[in-house]
């Protein structure tokens, strides 16, 4: 498989604190790449690196192939980036800055003519492109840092915590474009927001004081996140003893007068004659879901709930 | 080199677009013609006698000189307020990620820097220039010497936009970027006025006077040695500011 990035053993020191510690990964394009962390754990550190901002104290950073570190000049045609602030010029318009971006990745005029319309009308930002910048909302600002980032159509995509600053108008717009920008290009995002990860990536790393502590694919992850237990709610008591015999129940953990949470082995699910035994003693059943694990507990788990 | 073009060309319209090159440019052309026009009224008291002498003065001798020496003083005042944000702003307002992630290297962005604040020293140049020009509507000049003039005074400020730009790239603050470089610049055009005190006409001070190399290149003296001065002085500042660039990405 051809990877869009291929990042090795990457480690930063600011002096003599650690920011980031033997960090490793790889993005194959169509993928969407989530890299978690809480604040400061390293997240902008690790991009800062793989966009050349930052030279590690240690590592191999290749960008479709070819070495940040040797070659940046021709490494850093693949890349578009949107750093934590956007990079704007304020005293230009938009039109203004998005033609001076495509000049700086070598665009022809007819190709950077073709970009800005594409970029405006894919960021929502047909209407404002005669304003000057310094005068547009965060939300703006930052659609515009995202549309300098896709404005020549880079292999790589990576984009700083993207959806800061946001309403939950525009965060849902972006989520949506990311994934739509996934299915072309390879997209690395940071964030914090642990929803934003499970609704847009198809990858998952999490990055904690530094040091990688989880890689994992979304689908895999999801799985990890069922949890072998069932909520139940019936309309009459239910007898915890009739179910606790069922086979396969290990424990029933009672949340209430009606509802309970049933354990179950992984090896047999006893759903279905939960389900049965219920209609049957006449309880009527309510609800029957298998209860899932948050990303949230994952991300608790891992990090020892400390600062999470 | 194209994208150093793109970085200057921009740089340019940043400086236009604010009120600073504005003011600048219209109290400059403002003292320069007050300075211009006591210079001509000098040339007019002096004519009967210069008349008089055999291989006197002319009209370029007496104005040139004097208004390009006047004007290189205000440019030394001036420049290092053009360049003090050049770089430093662009660090706190954290625009320098879409130079760094872009792929141009850090010549081009140095390089587009300096041009882009060069250019619009140039524009002075031409300005005063001008003035000058204009004495031809009543009286001819001695162009192989208005040209030297010119001459030094651009290098002249291509040697002011370098040590702005380097000390813009250093300093956390575009007010201390200003200061460091006025006060560099300052010391560099006064070495010249404290080694004439002794009898070293010749000495490593005064060889590193700007002010020396800028009137010999003005009194129309082509030496190789004043133009390598200034090309070296220049590229020597534009390579530190690339240096310091690429030393503020590494590990500390």
């Amino acid at each position: 498989m051809d990877f869009l990035v291929e990042a090795a053993h990457l480690s930063r020191y600011y002096g003599k604190r650690c920011a980031v510690n033997d960090v490793s990964l790889s993005l194959a394009s169509g993928q969407v790449m989530g890299l978690l962390g809480v604040n400061g754990a390293g997240k902008t550190t690790t991009l800062q690196m793989l966009t050349g901002n930052l030279a590690p104290s240690g590592g191999q950073i290749r960008i479709n192939g070819v070495d940040l570190l040797k070659q940046p000049v021709a490494a850093k045609r693949y890349l578009g980036y949107l750093p934590d602030t956007p990079p704007l010029y304020k005293e230009l318009t938009v039109q203004e800055f998005l033609r001076f971006c495509a000049q700086l990745h070598g665009l022809d005029k007819q190709a950077a003519k073709k970009a800005i319309a594409y970029v405006l009308d894919r960021c929502g930002l047909i209407g404002v492109g005669q304003r000057l910048l310094g005068n547009l909302s965060k939300g703006y600002q930052q659609r515009v840092g995202i549309a300098q980032a896709l404005l020549h159509n880079p292999k790589l995509i990576i984009l700083d915590e993207p959806t800061v600053g946001l309403d939950p108008l525009q965060i849902r717009e972006i989520r949506e474009l990311i994934r739509e920008l996934g299915q072309q290009h390879g997209v690395i995002l940071s964030t914090h927001i642990l929803a934003e990860v499970a609704e847009s990536c198809s990858h998952v790393q999490i990055i904690h004081q530094g040091r990688l502590i989880l890689s994992d694919s979304m689908a895999n992850l999801k799985q990890t996140m069922t949890s072998d237990a069932l909520l139940v709610t019936t309309r009459l008591p239910a007898d915890t003893k009739v179910l606790s015999a069922i086979p396969g129940v290990a424990a029933i953990e009672k949340l209430g007068e009606l509802q309970l949470k049933i354990r179950y082995n992984p090896s047999c699910n006893p759903g279905q004659q939960i389900t049965e035994t219920i209609i049957v003693a006449g309880w009527e059943l309510v609800e029957l879901t298998p209860v899932q694990k948050s990303i949230e507990d994952i991300f608790i788990n891992l990090t020892g709930g400390k600062s999470a | 080199m194209k994208a150093a073009l793109t970085i200057a060309a921009r740089e340019c319209r940043s400086l236009f677009l604010s009120p600073l090159a504005w003011t600048l440019l219209a109290i400059m052309q403002l003292i320069m013609a007050y300075l211009f026009l006591n210079q001509v009224q000098t040339f007019i008291n002096l004519q009967p006698r210069l008349a008089a002498l055999e291989n006197g003065p002319g009209l370029t001798d007496v104005i040139a000189p004097a208004l390009f020496g006047n004007a290189g003083i205000l440019l030394l005042l001036v420049t290092p307020l053009l360049t003090m944000r050049s770089i430093c702003e662009e660090r706190r307002n954290k625009t320098l990620p879409l130079l760094l992630s872009a792929p141009v290297s850090l010549t081009d962005i140095v390089v587009g820097k300096f041009l882009g604040i060069f250019s619009l020293l140039l524009l002075v140049v031409m300005l005063v220039t001008s003035m000058l020009l204009s004495l031809l509507a009543g009286g001819t000049l001695d162009f192989g010497k208005l040209f030297a003039n010119v001459l030094a005074l651009s290098l002249l400020s291509a040697a002011f936009t370098a040590t702005g730009v380097y000390f813009s790239c250093i300093s956390p603050h575009p007010a201390v970027a200003a200061l460091s470089a006025f006060g560099v610049l300052m010391l560099l055009w006064l070495l010249d006025w404290t080694t004439t005190l002794s009898d070293q006409p010749n000495g490593l001070l005064t060889q590193l006077s700007l002010l020396r190399h800028f009137q010999s290149l003005q009194s129309g003296l082509f030496s190789t040695a004043d133009l390598c001065y200034f090309l070296f002085y220049c590229l020597g500042f534009l390579w530190l500011s690339i240096r310091h660039l690429a030393g503020e990405r590494l590990p500390t």
